[in-house]
């Protein structure tokens, strides 16, 4: 049949019948309600933590430990030095940790391993140790550092602690990020004499660099934001340390205690110190997406 | 430049002198104790775990510290059946809160928005995954807990019907609350893959839907659902395995009161929060009750985890022949989302 002859009737067999156009309507919407829904915390988090916090914020919040008196309403209850310079040092150590080591094991993941069954096994343990609770790795580095060296807190074990969370993050992105350097490369490489060792350090390595900054950016943004494991590890202090064998304080720390607290002055602090760290977070992550689009791989 | 130095033959002209293999070697070798090392502090970790738990579970036996509902620090009991019905009770308030929820955000970001806001609706998702477990601990408690008292106790008193659910006055902290803050923890990891595994879905099933004379929704239960079903399973799973290993939140919106809360509007305890709370004061039994603690929750979170992993993977095998490009920056984002575990 042509379509020219069609009669009105014909074309109405084949109309969406008003019930069905309802639930049509009705589904897309409750979808798009779906959607909103899921942006509304977002935009309640923030708007919350930037007008409660950037009231607090200000030169001496900045620059002076936690240490005032809490007791009286109008006392100066003390800024979060200590607990932004411990973060950072703390955090920093655990880079230095868990970036050489997470390298390494993706790059004998794909350079050597492959898909060997001894491969397969290591990414099923960093799948593991992706689903292990925070806290149960702060167990961890409570009953082989502190109990097992006898001694107590340190930012050190904090470190270690928040690197072991870092690793898989580090190990999954640089694999995916290394699986994309084309193979043409590496096999040029070694057609012109290059030993493995300097194919991997002169070629692989450096093409995958941006692309692994990422992960490694967003694996740094994780460890930062953490408070369950520096719990027992790395113990909480309210003077400012420089010295990763001592107590450390940290942001996270510092938050939960001013939360948990029962005086109501310190909630500001609580606050002003989230929005800080929210802020370092945010920085971060825009960083890594940054990176990434820069990098020809990703 | 070493082949030169040694002596003639067609290979051995093209073979590297037992020297300057050795870096090639070490390198291997290097690495390979690296990965093996991985496995070994896992290994390791489990045993000493258990060592450390070992002592409370003479006491009471693994299944009577499991489900004894007994939490008595200064009596020396520790039956932890309050912590574990308040991890599982809260995880589960959490997908039946997050999951549909995410599930439609990624339904509309995949196939019925604009192409132009793809893009930012995507960014801001996994912006809920930057945020600190701590940052959510602290909005939950001040802003969210009492603007939401006077609803929640609306909504006990019409449930009151129902056993456990309503009927009692409803606490600041509390199982509810907890679930609800637990659910905006996991979106953007359950979103990012259900994403993922929507993007899977071969555009020529989606056509010949419409083609058909589907409409748009019809398109999307009969095409694309039944298609990612395991898929969004295995990631509500894996948000599943995030809530239940998560802590600061949930230790400053559970109320931290060691025994079953009297109804979802009560107080409660988590396994997590137990630890986070009481273990820097622990001694002895105690203590050991605590890392005895930290295994179920390990177990659990492994067998939640290890069911979920297994789904995601089947339903996104199809993505593994497709060359690079939209798979690689798929994974990035559930990096991203990655940065929300723990506390």
């Amino acid at each position: 049949m042509s379509a020219h002859g069609q009669s009105p009737e014909l074309l109405a067999r084949f109309a969406v019948s008003p019930a069905r156009k309802r639930r049509d309507r009705l589904a897309r919407s409750s979808i798009l309600a779906g959607t909103i829904v899921a942006l509304i915390p977002l935009v309640l988090i923030l708007f919350y933590l930037i007008s409660k916090g950037i009231g607090s914020w200000s030169w001496s919040f900045f620059t002076s430990d936690p240490t005032g008196n809490t007791f009286f309403k109008n006392s100066n209850i003390g800024g979060i030095k200590s607990a932004i310079v411990g973060t950072a040092e703390m955090v920093a150590l655990a880079s230095l940790i868990a970036v050489p080591v997470g390298v390494g094991v993706a790059v004998w993941l794909v350079e050597y391993g492959k898909n060997s069954v001894f491969a397969h096994v290591v990414r099923f343990f960093v799948d593991v140790l992706t689903g292990v609770p925070s806290i149960v790795f702060g167990l961890f580095v409570y009953i082989v550092l502190v109990v097992g060296t006898g001694s107590t807190y340190a930012g050190w074990k904090g470190s270690v602690a928040l690197s072991l969370l870092m690793l898989p993050v580090v190990i999954r992105s640089a694999e995916v990020i290394l699986l994309l350097v084309p193979a043409s490369l590496r096999e040029s490489a070694l057609a012109l004499g290059a030993p493995r060792w300097r194919v991997i350090f002169s070629i692989v390595l450096p093409t995958a660099l941006p692309g692994m900054v990422t992960g490694v950016l967003l694996a740094v943004a994780r460890a930062a934001g953490e408070t369950a494991p520096l719990l027992f590890t790395s113990g909480a202090t309210l003077k400012t340390s420089t010295n990763l064998g001592q107590f450390m304080n940290s942001l996270p720390v510092q938050i939960y205690s001013d939360v948990t607290s029962p005086t109501v002055s310190v909630e500001h602090r609580a606050w002003g110190a989230a929005l800080t760290l929210v802020a370092m977070i945010l920085l971060l992550n825009l960083i890594a997406r940054l990176v990434s689009r820069r990098s020809r791989l990703a | 430049m070493e082949a030169a130095s040694l002596p003639g033959g067609d290979r051995g002209l093209l073979s590297r002198s037992p020297l300057a293999r050795l870096p090639d070697r070490a390198l291997r070798l290097g690495l390979t104790a690296l990965a093996a090392l991985i496995l070994a502090l896992i290994v390791y970790f489990f045993i000493r775990l258990v060592g450390e738990a070992r002592p409370v579970f003479a006491k009471e036996g693994v299944f009577g510290f499991t489900f004894a509902n007994d939490w008595n620090v200064s009596a020396e009991k520790f039956g932890a059946l309050p912590l574990l019905l308040g991890t599982l009770i809260t995880s589960a308030l959490a997908l039946l809160i997050g999951v549909p929820v995410a599930v439609a955000g990624a339904i509309y970001v995949t196939e019925l928005c604009p192409q132009r806001v793809r893009t930012p609706l995507t960014v801001l998702v996994e912006l809920l995954a930057a945020v600190p477990s701590v940052v959510y601990g602290l909005w939950g408690i001040f802003f969210l807990a009492p603007k939401l008292q006077g609803a929640e106790q609306w909504l006990a008193d019409r449930l009151s019907f129902i056993p456990f659910i309503g009927g009692g006055l409803v606490t600041i902290p509390n199982y509810f609350i907890t679930g609800l803050v637990l659910a905006i923890m996991i979106l953007p990891i359950v979103s990012a893959i259900s994403r993922e595994v929507m993007t899977t879905v071969p555009s020529d099933q989606k056509e010949a839907a419409l083609g058909l004379g589907a409409t748009r929704w019809e398109m999307i239960r009969m095409a694309v659902l039944p298609y990612c079903r395991s898929g969004i399973v295995g990631g509500a799973m894996l948000g599943l395995g995030r809530a239940i290993g998560e802590t600061i939140a949930v230790t400053i919106l559970i109320g931290d009161a060691p025994r079953i809360g009297a109804h979802l509007f009560g107080q409660g305890y988590s396994l997590a929060a137990a630890i986070a709370v009481e273990f820097g004061e622990a001694q002895g039994l105690h203590r050991s009750a605590l890392f005895a603690a930290g295994l179920v929750l390990f177990v659990l979170t492994l067998l939640v985890n290890g069911v979920a992993r297994g789904m995601v993977l089947r339903a996104a095998r199809p993505t593994k022949s497709r060359p690079g490009g939209s798979s690689s920056t798929g994974n990035v984002a559930m990096l991203a989302s990655d940065a929300a575990a723990g506390g």
